[in-house]
């Protein structure tokens, strides 16, 4: 009965092709279209035909090759210093620009360290889209952890039964509701190397004693400073998904907890963390997923500066896609990116299946 | 008074403490923002070395707020984010719950699969797709007051239609509907009622926390666009809030208006917030909620 009731193919497909179609069309397809513009030499206005190049863009973006520079030896085969000691090694360029090493014509240095007389070269096709995967991959690794562990602190501090606990739930969630844009702008002044709030509230804790830094200004701290502003922001987003998740732990067993005798620590590690396992993982890709999309707070803070210190995917796919109109290029990384968050996903989930 | 570690109305004053200064950490941006947005700039700057950039003192007027309206056309702004806002919010709880309602009280061929496909679509973040919809927006064809034209760029419609349906909105609809009860459903179909008066008189009228949740949601999302705007709008006519910031960047900036501007485009979102907190908070919370 109930299968006649419901059963109606014209009325069903009525009612949810509206939806399925605008999903087809402008996250699906795109999807496939930024796979197959990758494979091209597409850009947005051009007056030349596009071309299939196969994985030419991968290539140009991937490439990488380790190179040895081996001392310069003078006629009696002795290492040539210069006057300060220090052994003098063939410009670089000899190699990248050379004829006889066409593979890596084109790539320059990304970092090089010393190995015994030789000094070994890490040359890359795209030195920048280097840093960008770095970085965010840094920027990842650094908040996931800290932002989860962050959020749980603060979803057991505001799950006490405590007078007025709701107003500081309010509050620590209010930066949610805050556009990453407004908070980017906010948090320039509280870094500005001049007088920013940050330098002016540590120099006061300190007696005066700190020297102020040019947090956003400074290759080193620019990119820890948008981490610490991202888990500012988002902090609130993922204490309610835990608290969510608390409040699903049956209240029996901490009865039985107390019962038994156990202490605050033991009821976490056997009542509170197992009871859990769902909302970390959920929490996990969640942060994993907004990690690899960081964009507003580059753009708005550090243009990928200082020196493509705040390089990340998502900003180099943007400025290549639309900054430099490189729409294959632009397509490229996101390909790139959707495979990493695909993996890392995918990874997580297999790490922390019910076994 | 005798200080002693059990004692209760102690470890209460700790507690309120500990709770009072995370509470500091979160609003002070906030609270420096909406002050500074009545400083001059001369004041302004020099107060953010001290404990005067968290309180309304000195020369304190609404000139910023004039100023910021001079500067830029700042109602227009504010009008196409409300615009774009509520016409996709509204668009979005109609189409996907009417696809969240075939996919959850209806049989028919291919609602497996279709389900699957969108349900998969959770885990394509919209940054890996915006450029690829970019050259898809600019290519695609519409029916405008001059008969068939291409391109969707510079326009309400690019801000709006790709944004209506989305795989988290449908996945919220469909673990609501399942919760209803499915003789309700069927008694209805039994006195005669078509499918569209079950969803409409039947369904809709029960789905109010899920409307709320699915609303707040995609509000946030709509009104705090930064990318998507920022690509396709280039012209000011169509500019939402954010992207309009851009103009209080040229030339020399005037931090006051800047404030000014943040403040008068966060400061109501804020108060809606804090009138429906419960709401906001238990949407991001049902996200959480896995079925």
């Amino acid at each position: 009965m109930a299968s006649k009731l419901t059963l109606s193919n014209r009325t069903g497909w009525t009612f949810a092709l509206p939806g399925f179609a605008l999903i087809v069309i402008f996250v699906i397809l795109p999807f496939f279209f930024a796979i197959g513009l990758s494979l091209t030499n597409q850009r947005l206005l051009s007056p030349n035909p596009t071309q299939f190049v196969g994985l030419e863009n991968y290539q140009q973006l991937l490439g990488l090759a380790a190179v040895t520079l081996e001392p310069e030896r003078d006629d009696a085969g002795e290492v040539v210093r210069n006057k300060a000691g220090e052994i003098q090694y063939p410009r670089l360029r000899k190699i990248t620009r050379s004829d006889d090493y066409p593979q890596y014509r084109g790539m320059r240095e990304w970092f090089r360290w010393q190995s015994g007389d030789n000094v070994m070269v890490v040359i890359a096709s795209d030195v920048v889209f280097m840093k960008a995967l770095v970085n965010t991959f840094l920027f990842v690794l650094a908040v996931a952890p800290v932002q989860a562990g962050l959020a749980l602190v603060l979803a057991l501090l505001i799950n006490q039964k405590l007078r007025g606990i709701n107003v500081f739930r309010a509050i620590y969630f209010m930066p949610v509701v805050v556009s990453i844009v407004v908070v980017s702008l906010l948090w320039r002044f509280i870094y500005d190397g001049q007088n920013g709030l940050l330098n002016s509230i540590l120099q006061g804790l300190t007696f005066g004693l700190f020297q102020p830094v040019d947090w956003l200004g400074n290759p080193s701290t620019a990119l820890p400073a948008i981490m610490a502003m991202s888990i500012w922001q988002a902090v609130g987003f993922h204490m309610v998904i835990w608290l969510a998740g608390l409040q699903t732990i049956s209240p029996t067993l901490y009865e039985a907890a107390a019962i038994e005798g156990a202490s605050k620590w033991q009821t976490f590690r056997y009542v509170t963390w197992p009871g859990l396992r769902n909302t970390a993982v959920l929490v996990l890709i969640v942060i994993t997923m907004q990690g690899f999309a960081l964009f507003a707070q580059i753009d708005v803070m550090t243009n990928g500066g200082p020196r493509d210190s705040t390089q990340t995917l998502v900003f180099q796919a943007v400025e290549r896609g639309y900054g430099k109109q490189d729409i294959s290029g632009g397509s490229t990384i996101s390909v790139i990116l959707f495979a990493i968050v695909l993996t890392i996903s995918l990874i997580q989930r297999w790490l922390t299946r019910e076994r | 008074m005798v200080i002693n570690p059990d004692n209760y109305g102690l470890r209460l004053f700790v507690r309120y403490l500990v709770l009072c200064l995370i509470a500091l950490i979160f609003i002070f941006p906030l609270v420096f923002m909406i002050n500074s947005s009545f400083k001059p700039d001369s004041q302004l700057l020099a107060d953010t070395s001290s404990l005067r950039a968290f309180l309304p003192v000195g020369d304190i007027s609404l000139d910023n707020y004039f100023g910021a309206f001079q500067r830029a056309p700042v109602g227009l702004f504010v009008f196409n984010s409300v615009l774009v806002t509520g016409v996709t919010v509204l668009l979005s709880l109609l189409i996907c719950s009417l696809a969240a309602f075939s996919f959850t009280f209806l049989r028919w061929k291919g609602r497996d699969v279709m389900l699957s496909i969108v349900i998969a679509t959770l885990i394509i973040p919209f940054e890996t797709i915006a450029i690829p919809l970019l050259l898809l927006v600019s290519k695609l064809p519409w029916i405008g007051l001059d008969g068939l034209e291409w391109g969707w760029l510079n326009t309400y419609r690019v801000q709006i239609i790709p944004w209506i349906a989305d795989g988290l909105t449908v996945f919220l609809f469909v673990q609501y509907f399942k919760g209803l009860p499915g003789e309700l459903i069927e008694a209805s179909r039994v006195e005669g009622a078509s499918w569209w008066q079950v969803y409409y008189r039947v369904v809709m009228p029960l789905s109010g926390p899920v409307l709320a949740t699915a609303a707040i949601l995609k509000f946030l999302v709509m009104y705090n666009q930064y990318l998507w705007p920022l690509i396709v709008v280039q012209q000011e006519n169509y500019r939402p809030v954010m992207v309009g910031l851009g103009y209080f960047f040229q030339l020399n900036v005037a931090w006051g208006e800047v404030m000014a501007y943040l403040t008068l485009i966060t400061v109501p979102v804020l108060i809606f917030y804090l009138f429906l907190q419960r709401a906001f908070i238990a949407s991001i919370a049902s996200t959480g909620v896995k079925g």
